[in-house]
């Protein structure tokens, strides 16, 4: 399933925003919009929610494979 | 001496006996012998000219001219000496070289094996980066065309420097104060010294390669490539031809930060995105989280705001709209009752029954008066017929009457009696004779 993009959410929310703002709608359209205006909002306040940090490097391994290693923070920058 | 010994070796003593006999060298050994007065002579020079005819040969030795009005010298850079060759030789680049004279036996071509080579009024350095610049933005490595957008929020963030130095510790840190949870992976790279920039574009390469491998949901969308300031020999790596290329073909899109606030690298000419330090490069490529949730909150109440509104608007339309409905209802009905009376009222009026009654008693009365008229008709026609009867037979040519015979009529009506039986005491009789009538009684 294709995730929407936090961008494009919230120019989607905004737009909804005009729309009910300016009028001109049905009680029908209004509701739908309103919905799906709730359901954008919700998804982008799920993706600023904190999570767990992840750095990593990325390195070859023995067989010459990429590989990710998670960093230790405090030798970077020494 | 011995006679007819030759000395090879010594040109400048004459021979022994220069009347008699001639000195008679082979080539090699003339050869031999310039090769020597040259380069004990033409050691270690600087000559300054013009480029001219370069060529290039497959094992990386480069033949070139330098001349002015009047001469011309020729001149070679072997590979192993490439590296003094820090610019790009074109004819008619102005250059100051250092090396030895010497001839090449073979062809018996004196020639100035060139050591050193620099451009001359511009470092080499500089010239190799006006002629790299040149090259690649006619190629349109440079244009805008080509230069991806930014992802607004990216969800996982590539970082191409080194892991000792500065860069990679602001650059951490300021994405830890913006965003706290942003996914990064960094591919360690030398940034200066031998090798840096083949080790750089491997970095972009790879990170590329390893991004194909990943799902969708997980991969970087950004790269930032940086390092920290420096001197200008510090940072060429970032204006080499291999790097450029492989920011270019780079399907991430890159932020360059070299970490020199005024001048521009090759790299930050192809970038994407060129940002003047690796803090600076962490800041445009991702928005503060607060920032977001703020927005996000914002348009929330906006959406809850609006769309309030518009429902009490319709309740408020719907109240009225009741309102006025039971209203115009009401009277309504009223007006249909008033209606309704008189309709009933006139309806009684019309009410054909007395019409009717009226009609039968019409007819009645006709009938009756008809009926008299036609038997008063029938008495009168009778009549008249009698009296046409009594006429006929008066004036009929057998005029019985003459013969004395009579009519009896039988009064009033008028009848003519033929039986006797029909007369009863105190009837009426007419008689007729042949001349005048007898009126009498039956007694």
């Amino acid at each position: 399933m294709a995730e929407i993009k936090f961008e494009e959410a919230l120019k989607k929310l905004e737009k909804i925003v005009e729309d009910l703002e300016n009028g001109d709608l049905s009680l029908d359209e209004a509701l739908k919009k309103y919905q799906e205006g709730v359901e954008l909002s919700r998804i982008c306040t799920q993706r600023l929610e904190n999570a767990k940090k992840k750095i990593d490097l990325l390195v070859k391994n023995k067989k010459g494979e990429f590989e990710l290693k998670p960093l230790d923070e405090t030798k970077a920058g020494e | 001496m011995r006679k007819n010994t030759r000395q090879p070796d010594d040109l400048f003593t004459p021979p022994e006996d220069s009347a008699k006999s001639r000195r008679i060298y082979s080539v090699s050994q003339i050869c031999q012998r310039i090769k020597s007065v040259l380069e004990n002579n033409f050691n270690d020079i600087w000559v300054e000219g013009e480029v001219s005819g370069v060529s290039r040969i497959p094992t990386g030795t480069t033949f070139f001219n330098l001349k002015d009005d009047s001469s011309m010298l020729k001149c070679v850079i072997f590979a192993s000496n490439s590296d003094a060759l820090k610019f790009e030789l074109k004819d008619g680049i102005k250059v100051i070289c250092c090396g030895y004279v010497s001839i090449y036996e073979k062809r018996g071509e004196h020639q100035l094996y060139v050591q050193q080579i620099e451009p001359k009024g511009l470092g080499s350095l500089q010239l190799a980066f006006e002629q790299l610049k040149q090259k690649l933005e006619k190629e349109g490595l440079f244009s805008p065309k080509h230069k991806r957008p930014m992802p607004y929020l990216p969800s996982r963030i590539g970082v191409v420097t080194s892991l000792s130095g500065a860069a990679i510790r602001d650059i951490l840190k300021v994405l830890d104060r913006r965003f706290n949870d942003v996914n990064i992976i960094i591919h360690p790279a030398q940034v200066q010294g031998e090798g840096a920039k083949e080790e750089i574009a491997r970095a972009i390469k790879n990170l590329n390669i390893f991004n194909e491998g990943l799902p969708s949901g997980q991969r970087v969308d950004v790269m930032i490539v940086a390092r920290g300031g420096g001197s200008i020999e510090d940072l060429w790596a970032f204006n080499e031809e291999v790097v450029a290329r492989a920011i270019y073909n780079s399907k991430i899109p890159v932020i360059s930060a070299v970490g020199h606030e005024r001048d521009w690298t090759i790299a930050d000419l192809v970038a994407d995105l060129r940002a003047a330090t690796p803090s600076v490069a962490a800041e445009l490529v991702i928005p503060e989280k607060e920032d977001l949730r703020e927005k996000t909150a914002d348009l929330s109440g906006a959406l809850a705001r609006s769309f309030l509104e518009i429902s009490l608007s319709f309740q408020e339309s719907i109240d009225d709209l009741a309102r006025r409905l039971k209203l115009s209802m009401e009277n309504a009905v009223k007006l249909n009752a008033g209606k309704f009376d008189s309709a009933g009222k006139k309806l009684a009026l019309l009410n054909p029954e007395a019409l009717i009654q009226r009609h039968k008693k019409e007819i009645a009365d006709k009938a009756q008066q008809a009926r008299i008229r036609l038997e008063h008709f029938l008495k009168l026609k009778q009549a008249e017929f009698s009296g046409i009867a009594a006429q006929l037979f008066s004036l009929s040519p057998l005029n019985i009457l003459g013969r004395g015979y009579s009519i009896t009529f039988k009064m009033p009506e008028g009848a003519i009696i033929k039986d006797a039986g029909l007369i009863k005491a105190g009837d009426t009789l007419k008689t007729k004779l042949h001349k005048g009538e007898i009126l009498s009684k039956v007694t």
